[in-house]
């Protein structure tokens, strides 16, 4: 039982982990009071941006923060489509998908089964010795431990930090925001171009601890399943950590199952995700916690005048 | 600098320049993919174009791609109009395309004038579900319709994969994924022989139906004129529930429709390579018409040529398809940014200190 339970629930940190990162990206975003629906597009541009970069410089390290601009310059364009042209963020965002998408598969092309660097896991010193919760949180990459810091930065930032209040408050009253002599606009490209970031850390993830080779599809629909957990985890970045784990583990065990060689055709084994982020969506509105959302998530801010 | 300024009059001719302009930002952005790729610019856009609207071939494979674009994207702007965001429409072709092929598999000796009907309630039946699905999470839990009906489009195609990996695979087909080709009376053939098929004369049926619907029907015109749900269920006179239920299903059956006339009349069977993201096309193809039925035939067409244009591209210069969802994009996101024009103006600043 345990043989196979504690490799299961490592796996799983290790499948959770880019959609931890993609999911508080959302998340900052949606504070700022911007949709952004583009996170499928932008994880998947960050992936091909950290593994060209990975494979061109041999760094990692330059290939994972690639992967993080790269999620900035998308997310600055989502920015400049809603914020300053006021466009329709579902749409804008749709399209940032589909655009980033399109852009992946362009130029990924050369790369297809291709290695680049990666990071590798490595045993945490002394806290990997635990045992059982050292064999499952501590025998990962780097990036995995990276990702159990950044929920608490997130959540230090936006209820500790000044910076973090205001774009609070552009998420939820804009007009007053501003009246308060606070500049909403460039506090909005803030959250979508840091939550960008985030996103793309997540796509680099992808590309250079989950595997560390290239193929198509690498996204495999994770951008969408971050932005139901952005619902799902009511904003909060704690709740964000058990949603992502919780889809991490249903990949775990999908392809276990499938590695395992079970009767069960492959095509509804896949579909478990997706089955799964629908139940997850109905069990999160059934608790009834739709005021948590930002106010004005989705509106955008008409200029005066 | 600029100041800016809302528009007092509507620009009169403001949509058709935002398009023309985003479509030329678009293919300047993407030429510059070319150049990237070690293409002759010119020699490209010229394949693109010859490819889009060059041949009478071109013509032919615009008007094939335009249908199902044309048919999923009236269901899109249904949707759209009423602030539902259907963003299902690949999802509800596949099940459309399923219903057509279960109805084709199982009575292939039926004559058309019987099984054709057949298929297209059946596609009609099972889009129009797979569209409620949501529309009833929506209602009665608030379940979020963006992600569900995408999720749902992950799940019909891979519900697609599944019959046609197994249950419905043709036991001849030496291993292929696909099921075994329609009988002859559960083909929609094509016009005069060409490509063509009369397809298209249902999309121009189903076209005037539901322009006739939206200007003769008060539930219609409501629709039409004011595009919020809850206004146009109280003139209406029924359920703002009922309404969304209507709309979603009127918005999945089209789009059902369409992988109905796809399957019957350009592959004669089903299999995965049904789907080519026409689906998430028709979003670009509503949002481009604004909403408008007669728009959306023009842009369903534009679009098409697009992806013929693109298809040629491939060909010739090996340029990846995925070119032609980059093109998609660009011009989708220049348009929305365009579109602050319609409202706004520019004006030069005055400097207010001499």
């Amino acid at each position: 039982m345990w043989e196979f339970l504690i490799p299961l629930l490592a796996a799983t940190v290790q499948s959770g982990t880019p959609i931890l990162y993609a999911t508080l990206g959302e998340m900052m975003t949606e504070k700022g009071g911007v949709l952004n629906l583009g996170v499928e597009g932008m994880m998947s541009v960050a992936a091909l941006a950290a593994f060209w970069t990975s494979l061109t410089t041999g760094s990692p390290w330059l290939g994972f923060i690639a992967g993080g601009v790269a999620g900035m310059g998308m997310g600055a364009l989502h920015g400049f489509v809603c914020i300053s042209c006021l466009g329709n963020q579902v749409v804008s965002g749709l399209a940032i998908t589909i655009l980033g998408l399109g852009l992946t598969n362009f130029f990924g092309v050369p790369f297809v089964g291709l290695p680049a660097p990666g990071f590798n896991p490595f045993d945490f010193p002394i806290l990997s010795q635990i045992p059982v919760l050292g064999e499952i949180f501590f025998k990962h990459d780097m990036l995995v431990y990276i990702s159990f810091v950044v929920p608490v930065l997130f959540w230090f930032f936006f209820r500790r930090t000044s910076l973090g209040m205001h774009v609070t408050a552009t998420g939820e009253m804009p007009q007053a925001a501003g009246a308060a002599g606070l500049k909403p606009r460039v506090l909005r490209y803030f959250a979508v171009v840091g939550g960008g970031f985030l996103i793309g850390l997540g796509g680099a993830y992808l590309s250079l601890a989950y595997t560390h080779l290239w193929t198509n599809g690498l996204s495999g629909g994770r951008g969408w399943i971050a932005v139901a957990l952005v619902i799902f985890a009511f904003w909060r970045p704690g709740r964000a950590v058990v949603g992502a784990y919780l889809f991490g583990g249903v990949m775990a065990f999908q392809l276990r199952l499938q590695a395992m060689g079970t009767n069960l055709p492959s095509s509804l084994l896949l579909m478990l995700p997706y089955v799964l982020t629908i139940l997850v969506l109905i069990l999160s509105a059934w608790r009834g916690r739709r005021i948590d959302a930002p106010a004005a998530l989705g509106t955008n801010i008409e200029p005066e005048g | 600098m600029f100041k800016i300024i809302k528009r007092e009059e509507p620009w009169k001719w403001g949509a058709l320049v935002i398009l023309l302009g985003a479509l030329l930002f678009s293919l300047a952005v993407s030429a510059l993919l070319l150049v990237g790729q070690g293409k002759d610019v010119f020699e490209g856009l010229n394949i693109l174009w010859q490819g889009s609207f060059g041949h009478l071939w071109a013509l032919e494979g615009a008007l094939l791609k335009a249908i199902p674009l044309f048919l999923c994207s009236l269901g899109v702007a249904v949707a759209f109009r009423m602030q539902i965001w259907n963003i299902g429409a690949e999802g509800q072709f596949a099940l459309g395309a399923i219903g057509a092929t279960w109805m084709a598999l199982s009575f292939p000796d039926l004559p058309a004038v019987i099984l054709m009907p057949l298929m297209f309630i059946m596609a009609f039946i099972l889009g129009g579900t797979w569209a409620l699905i949501p529309a009833i999470l929506k209602l009665k839990l608030r379940v979020n319709e963006i992600i569900s009906t995408l999720m749902l489009n992950y799940i019909a195609i891979l519900l697609l994969d599944y019959l046609v990996f197994g249950v419905w695979k043709d036991p001849t087909s030496f291993g292929f994924p696909m099921t075994s080709e329609f009988s002859s009376n559960a083909i929609i053939h094509g016009i005069g022989g060409s490509k063509v098929h009369w397809g298209l004369l249902f999309c121009f049926v189903v076209g005037v139906g539901l322009w006739a619907f939206m200007r003769f029907t008060r539930l219609g015109y409501e629709l039409q004129a004011s595009g919020e749900g809850a206004r146009v269920a109280k003139y209406a006179k029924i359920r703002y529930g009922m309404l969304v239920m209507f709309v979603m299903c009127l918005s999945g059956g089209f789009a059902g429709w369409a992988g109905c006339v796809e399957t019957s009349a350009v592959l004669n069977r089903l299999q995965p390579s049904l789907m080519v993201g026409y689906g998430y096309t028709a979003i670009v193809v509503a949002w481009l018409a604004r909403l408008e039925p007669l728009n959306i035939a023009f842009a369903s067409f534009l679009l098409a040529a697009l992806r013929v244009g693109v298809e040629n591209l491939q060909l010739e210069l090996q340029i990846p398809a995925a070119y032609g969802s980059i093109l998609e994009g660009l011009i989708l996101l220049s348009v929305l940014a365009g579109q602050f024009f319609l409202t706004y103006k520019l004006e030069p600043k005055r400097s207010q200190v001499k």
